[in-house]
């Protein structure tokens, strides 16, 4: 694995990740802001919510990038079609198996099933996070299969 | 408790008469307002900012705007009040089998918690015997013209998407829904009460309140008010009136900027019946000396700071020329456009959004800011810079145009004229950058230049806006017509009030535009609409720099105190006829006029300097002999 090439990428990535994220909340295509939803498991102060979860993210999003990585050298494959094809499937999973597993792991998050208590008033995702707008798993799509695209194309094979 | 929700009802709207516009009441967070009728309807609401546009807009039309309404089934009278020191509205209805208080308020952000961005809460409890309350649910987005689709989710609550954002009500019962609209009818015994959270998010995921919190969250909003209020230095003897007029004025100031808006409505009418429909929710310059001079002598220093901070830096984009009016964010107001599906209150058509008035070239703003700052700065505040750099450009900016004819102070959209108000605060603008130069606080100022203009400009009021046949200031320079701005002469320190040409205008002014029961018309229109309210504060203000005896100012103030209505609150105009309010509700400017004459009177009982616009005021012996 190239180390150097992958801290790089990855960090490029990661960063037109959360902006094409916070550009379509911005724009109003979705409420879905994820540094919010990831600080907001640390703190309930949502000013620092959102500067923990920015943090957070892009840690995150450095992190989860080694995935991507290793699936390139394995397949040998690092074209940038192929990083927006495993962005793409990211998205899914996020999309479906995270959306539907965060209500749950998320402290703070309300649960259709039980509704809003003290502790948690989140508003959960919903399926394929259409909760927080129509177009939230087009901006989801768009932005992990740039995510994905970038990181291939940055990425220099080992 | 039983619930009984309605999925078809009869009606979806309560039908018949508009309410009176001084039935109103208001209730906001700094951000947005609410007003809220005596039968319990919240008819107005815009989410998230005073302009943008509404979700409930009954107010101008009842079968299209939209409504949240709450209110007893049977006959029912009320009574309603503020708590004390609190934007929070108490209405109590009482009907033949019991006694119910609806609390209305919409809470203060509280930093850093995890509450909604913006909410309504609403609480009706019962406090005797047992009665049947209907809650109605019917938003209507983008001024009537959307029809939201409510989609019940189970304990989450239910919720309706509109524009950008997403609405959320919850309640301690589930209201039926009747795809756009959601009824709730349910008995209450003493002692039993329903709580609703209704809440808009726009930039994340909404925040779902919990219920069983409502209530500690009501009294954390209602210290913060009080917290507000215990901070406000005024002791005098119209308290409890000031006290409603700063809480307002308060509730008007979008506490992102600091910029205040002249009020929370749009095209409620001047006349009933009428086209004079403007819309108000955006920020006039010329308000700004008044209102800061409120703001420093209630001992609001940091409000007082923060607005004319948006002044000098959020209206950047146009210096050094201003604009007359600015949204909240310092942008140019919105291009003018008439609502197809609101018809307006009593049918007074149009509606309007947004304002043509940006487009207007009004000479007096200058001296608004200019002296705004001044004041400022008499009360200790610093200018930094920048602010310094944009004073001068603005004071360079009055002596290249100071001669040129404007659209004035009240807006008409027939032509410009040279205004004799225009000159004034012209004529305020070079006096004060001269009084601040000469003190010190303000560099690189043509002083000459300045001097020598603003003195001409005090030779053409003293010649050409006095008509000797009238023996009084006129309107326009050269004119014949009179109008109530023209008291303020005494105000910005260009005549004293007790000056033989002052006492003779004011005797003009009453004489034609005074009504028998002390109220003024600005100026003489044909037909005529209401008595403008802040006219009859400058009168009292008027008084109470000198014109007259302490006790004329207090007679004239407690007289005009019968004109608002029964929570304290005014709107821009008074029916001569009725008392009633009109004109949209409530109104910035009104108040700032009361806390101003309260201001001047309980200065002079107290024997204090009224009015620090500068120490060596113009008023001194060398301008007078000037102007003799």
């Amino acid at each position: 694995m190239n180390w150097s090439s992958w801290i790089l990428s990855g960090f490029v990535a990661t960063v037109v990740l959360s902006a094409a994220l916070a550009t379509s909340q911005g724009l109003g295509f979705t409420r879905m802001n994820l540094p919010y939803l990831i600080g907001a498991v640390l703190t309930h102060d949502r000013d620092r919510a959102r500067l923990y979860g920015f943090m957070a993210h892009v840690i995150n999003g450095w992190a989860f990038s080694i995935i991507y990585v290793l699936i390139f050298e394995t397949t040998r494959n690092a074209s940038w079609w192929f990083g927006l094809v495993i962005g793409l499937v990211h998205a899914l999973f996020v999309l479906t198996i995270g959306t539907m597993l965060l209500p749950t792991l998320h402290p703070r998050m309300a649960t259709e099933r039980h509704g809003p208590t003290a502790k948690r008033q989140l508003e959960p995702p919903g399926f394929m996070a259409l909760n927080y707008g129509y177009q939230t798993p087009i901006s989801v799509f768009l932005s992990h299969a740039a995510f994905g695209a970038i990181l291939a194309a940055l990425y220099k094979l080992h | 408790m039983s619930a009984q929700p309605i999925v078809n009802p009869n009606h979806t709207f309560p039908q018949g008469k508009f309410p009176r516009i001084c039935d109103y009441a208001v209730i906001g967070d700094c951000r947005s307002a609410a007003l809220v009728s005596k039968d319990g309807s919240i008819d107005w609401l815009c989410w998230p900012r005073f302009d943008s546009p509404s979700i409930f807009a009954a107010l101008l039309d009842r079968e299209r705007g939209g409504l949240w309404k709450i209110s007893p089934i049977s006959k029912y009278s009320i009574k309603r009040h503020y708590l004390p020191d609190t934007n929070i509205l108490q209405t109590e209805f009482t009907t033949e089998s019991g006694t119910a208080v609806l609390t209305d308020l919409m809470p203060v952000r509280e930093n850093g918690s995890l509450v909604p961005d913006h909410e309504i809460i609403r609480q009706i409890e019962c406090t005797s015997g047992e009665l049947e309350i209907e809650v109605l649910l019917s938003p209507r987005g983008n001024y009537g013209d959307a029809t939201p689709k409510l989609e019940q989710r189970g304990r989450l609550g239910l919720r309706f998407c509109h524009g950008r954002g997403v609405y959320w009500l919850r309640g301690s019962e589930s209201l039926g829904v009747n795809e756009h609209s959601a009824i709730l009818r349910h008995q209450l015994k003493s002692g039993e009460s329903l709580l609703f959270s209704l809440s808009y998010t726009e930039n994340a995921p909404a925040i779902l309140p919990d219920i069983s919190q409502i209530r500690h969250r009501m009294s954390v909003c209602a210290d913060w008010w009080r917290q507000w209020v215990g901070a406000m230095r005024y002791e005098g003897e119209f308290r409890d009136e000031v006290v409603r007029s700063a809480l307002t004025l308060k509730l008007l100031t979008y506490v992102l900027s600091g910029a205040v808006v002249a009020a929370p409505t749009t095209s409620l009418p001047e006349r009933i019946g009428g086209s004079l429909n403007w819309d108000y929710r955006y920020c006039w310059l010329r308000d700004a000396s008044l209102t800061i001079r409120a703001m420093l002598e209630l001992g609001y220093l940091d409000e007082a700071a923060q607005f004319l901070d948006w002044m000098l830096h959020a209206t950047r984009l146009t210096q050094p020329q201003l604009r007359i009016l600015y949204t909240v964010f310092g942008n140019s107001a919105p291009k003018e456009w008439e609502s197809k599906t609101l018809r307006g209150y009593e049918n007074s058509a149009p509606v309007r959004i947004g304002n043509a008035a940006r487009d207007q070239l009004q000479l007096d703003v200058y001296g608004e800011v200019i002296d705004a700052a001044s004041q400022y700065v008499f009360h200790g505040g610093n200018l930094d810079h920048e602010m310094q750099k944009v004073l001068v450009g603005f004071g360079n900016y009055v002596v290249k145009h100071w001669d040129e004819p404007d659209e004035g102070l009240w807006e008409p959209r027939n032509g410009r004229q040279n205004h004799t108000h225009s000159r004034l605060m012209c004529w305020t603008a070079l006096d004060r950058l001269v009084s601040l130069a000469e003190q010190g606080k303000l560099k690189r100022v043509k002083v000459e230049e300045y001097k020598r203009n603003r003195d001409a400009i005090q030779q053409q009021i003293c010649t050409r806006a006095w008509n000797e046949n009238l023996k009084s200031y006129v309107s326009v320079l050269d004119g014949e017509d009179l109008d109530a701005s023209l008291l303020l002469l005494s105000w910005y320190g260009f005549e004293k009030p007790d000056s033989p040409r002052m006492q003779a205008t004011y005797e003009a002014i009453r004489r034609q535009l005074g009504t028998r029961d002390g109220l003024l018309y600005r100026y003489h229109v044909n037909p005529p609409e209401g008595t403008f309210a802040i006219c009859s504060f400058w009168e009292a203000e008027y008084l109470a720099l000198g014109a007259g005896k302490s006790d004329e100012c207090r007679k004239l103030m407690k007289s005009l105190f019968k004109y608002q209505n029964d929570i304290g609150l005014y709107g821009e105009e008074i029916d001569a006829q009725t008392g009633d309010a009109l004109g949209n509700f409530p109104q910035a400017f009104t108040h700032i006029g009361l806390i101003g004459a309260a201001l001047s009177l309980d200065q002079r009982v107290k024997g204090e300097q009224q009015l620090g616009h500068r120490p060596e005021s113009a008023m001194d012996e060398e301008h007078q002999s000037k102007v003799a």
